[in-house]
């Protein structure tokens, strides 16, 4: 359809782009009438970028992860991961996906469900033994290989979900509230490491939450969202350096993030009724 | 320890509960051909003579504790294993069909289970015809079966056998299908982010998510294979196993034999259980299930 021309600036560019959204709408139809969950989304993530989705329950953010991970289809608009439609990315595994809870299987052990994602693809035993050492070292529950997953705490089910999201290597990690359930100093806790495995791996990570602070500690990028229908309000570059320490959230330059997403969670009417 | 005697207690406490009221019944219900043997004999005793006669009949209508327990002990003990008489001669031909029919019901289950779950059309035609299956009282179908297989050459074993599997594949089967289909959605979504095939989601997820359901499911059909084994032997003329031991004593009026068989078919039928949960519990501790 298009020249020569301009195909070869474009394809470099989605070289670069991991997820590229446009006009995304998805429309659920339920017992109540047609519920529109997205309407009108148009994102671009680019490589090693850390992104938060944040809005109120109900804004879409959980159902735009699950679009980008062909979990759902849309119903309108197009979405490309790494230049693929979302079903080839899936079918060549192009992403780890951590859920709200951990999802362990109960009869395995902390290794075999790392191992779940390894033994589906066909790797040989060797290299599925190489790869579940590096991921749980990468987590921190190396010395933790044989125990059930009912013997560990929930922070450490949820590090483990994450190793088993990272043992396939891929290089964009969608996280859909992994954290949520977990209590503060846990998730303190956690989020210090996931920052520190981002630096480190330099994987592409889409973060679903509904914490302000959540969001800003941990993101290059916020993408504000909005209820009924569910949209993208604002999106909002961080300025805050790469190496965060825990305290950054006391600083001025992060509180003014903050009060920034607030605002955009405002203008979109998250905070009435 | 505690967790024993908590146990014991109580249920031994229901025991002497029933084994009190029994004698109370004996009495009662042996008493009118007492009290006309007696009048026949003319004589006239105590009432503590007339209570031990109700409860020393040769054919008494409800025998009294002791003789069956008399009996059963006789012919469990001190009878040789051999003999046509021997309730563990007779366990043993129930058990071998019971065991049997079991396996061929618990395969026929999963089998279908497996069907059900996979197949929509098998899911929306076969189901209704499983249940319509148990409507049928086993003993009308009972006969039938025995005689259309030995018309084809079929006899002994496999005919009864087939009995149990009828009453056997349906609580498998349900609870089967009810635990293929127990993954969480979650974990579903999972194996979808993995692009798992379908094989992979079935051995993977779905069959161990099942076991526990199996187990249980498992429990009752082997309580059910029993009975039916035992239903096998009634209209088939069988010489041995605890149905034609059952059938004989109604024949001959042994009511305390009748009551003897009873007992050992509930020893089988405890035995079968027992066996089921222990498999289920070795099972469990080796999928890393959490020490109750």
């Amino acid at each position: 359809m298009s020249q020569p021309a301009s195909i070869t600036p474009a394809t470099a560019e989605t070289a670069r782009q991991v997820v590229s959204a446009k006009n995304l709408g998805l429309t659920f139809q339920t017992n109540d009438g047609p519920v529109q969950a997205l309407s009108n989304v148009d994102l671009t993530i680019g490589k090693g970028e850390f992104v938060s989705f944040i809005g109120p329950s109900g804004c879409g953010k959980t159902t735009l992860l699950r679009v980008i991970a062909d979990l759902e289809k849309p119903s309108s608009g197009s979405i490309s991961i790494n230049g693929m439609s979302a079903e080839q990315a899936r079918e060549k595994r192009a992403y780890g996906y951590v859920f709200q809870a951990a999802a362990l299987f109960p009869w395995r052990t902390i290794e075999r469900n790392v191992a779940l994602p390894l033994e589906i693809i066909g790797l040989p035993k060797a290299e599925q033994a190489k790869r579940i050492a590096r991921t749980l070292d990468l987590v921190n529950l190396t010395g933790f290989e044989k125990k059930y997953p009912w013997q560990l705490s929930g922070g450490m089910q949820q590090r483990a979900s994450i190793a088993r999201a990272l043992a396939f290597d891929a290089d964009l990690l969608l996280m859909d509230e992994p954290f949520g359930a977990l209590d503060e100093i846990v998730r303190d806790h956690l989020n210090e490491q996931l920052l520190e495995l981002w630096g480190r791996t330099e994987k592409t990570i889409c973060f679903v939450t509904h914490s302000i602070p959540e969001a800003v500690y941990l993101s290059t990028r916020i993408v504000v969202m909005s209820p009924r229908p569910g949209r993208v309000t604002d999106v909002i570059e961080s300025t805050l350096p790469k190496e965060r320490p825990l305290d950054i959230r006391e600083t001025p330059e992060f509180l003014a993030i903050a009060a920034r997403v607030r605002d955009g969670l405002r203008a979109g009417h998250s905070y009435e009724d | 320890m505690d967790s024993l005697r908590s146990k014991i207690v109580p249920v031994s406490t229901i025991l002497a509960g029933i084994v009190v009221l029994w004698y109370v019944f004996a009495v009662v219900l042996n008493a009118p051909f007492q009290r006309d043997l007696d009048r026949r004999g003319g004589v006239t005793p105590t009432t503590t003579e007339f209570i031990a006669e109700t409860l020393a009949q040769k054919k008494p209508t409800l025998p009294a504790p002791h003789q069956v327990a008399e009996n059963f002990f006789k012919n469990t003990f001190q009878v040789k294993i051999t003999s046509a008489r021997s309730l563990v001669y007779n366990s043993w031909v129930t058990l071998s069909s019971t065991l049997l029919g079991f396996a061929f019901g618990t395969v026929l289950g999963i089998l279908i289970a497996v069907g059900i779950v996979h197949v929509t059309t098998l899911d929306k035609s076969l189901m209704p015809w499983i249940i319509a299956s148990q409507t049928i009282p086993i003993l009308a179908v009972a006969p039938m079966i025995i005689v259309v297989l030995a018309a084809v050459g079929i006899t002994g074993l496999i005919p009864k056998a087939l009995i149990s599997t009828y009453l056997s594949f349906f609580p498998v089967a349900v609870g089967m299908v009810k635990g293929l289909r127990s993954p969480e959605l979650m974990h579903l979504d999972l194996m979808h982010t993995y692009n798992a095939s379908r094989t992979q989601t079935f051995w993977k997820l779905r069959v161990p998510a099942s076991v526990p359901f199996l187990f249980a499911s498992m429990k009752v059909a082997v309580a059910a294979s029993l009975v039916g084994a035992i239903v096998g032997e009634l209209p088939t003329g069988a010489v041995a196993g605890i149905g034609a031991k059952l059938l004989a004593g109604a024949y001959y009026s042994q009511t305390i034999d009748i009551w003897a068989a009873l007992v050992a078919g509930s020893v089988v039928a405890a035995l079968l259980v027992a066996a089921v949960g222990l498999a289920s519990r070795i099972v469990e501790r080796a999928m890393g299930g959490r020490p109750a």
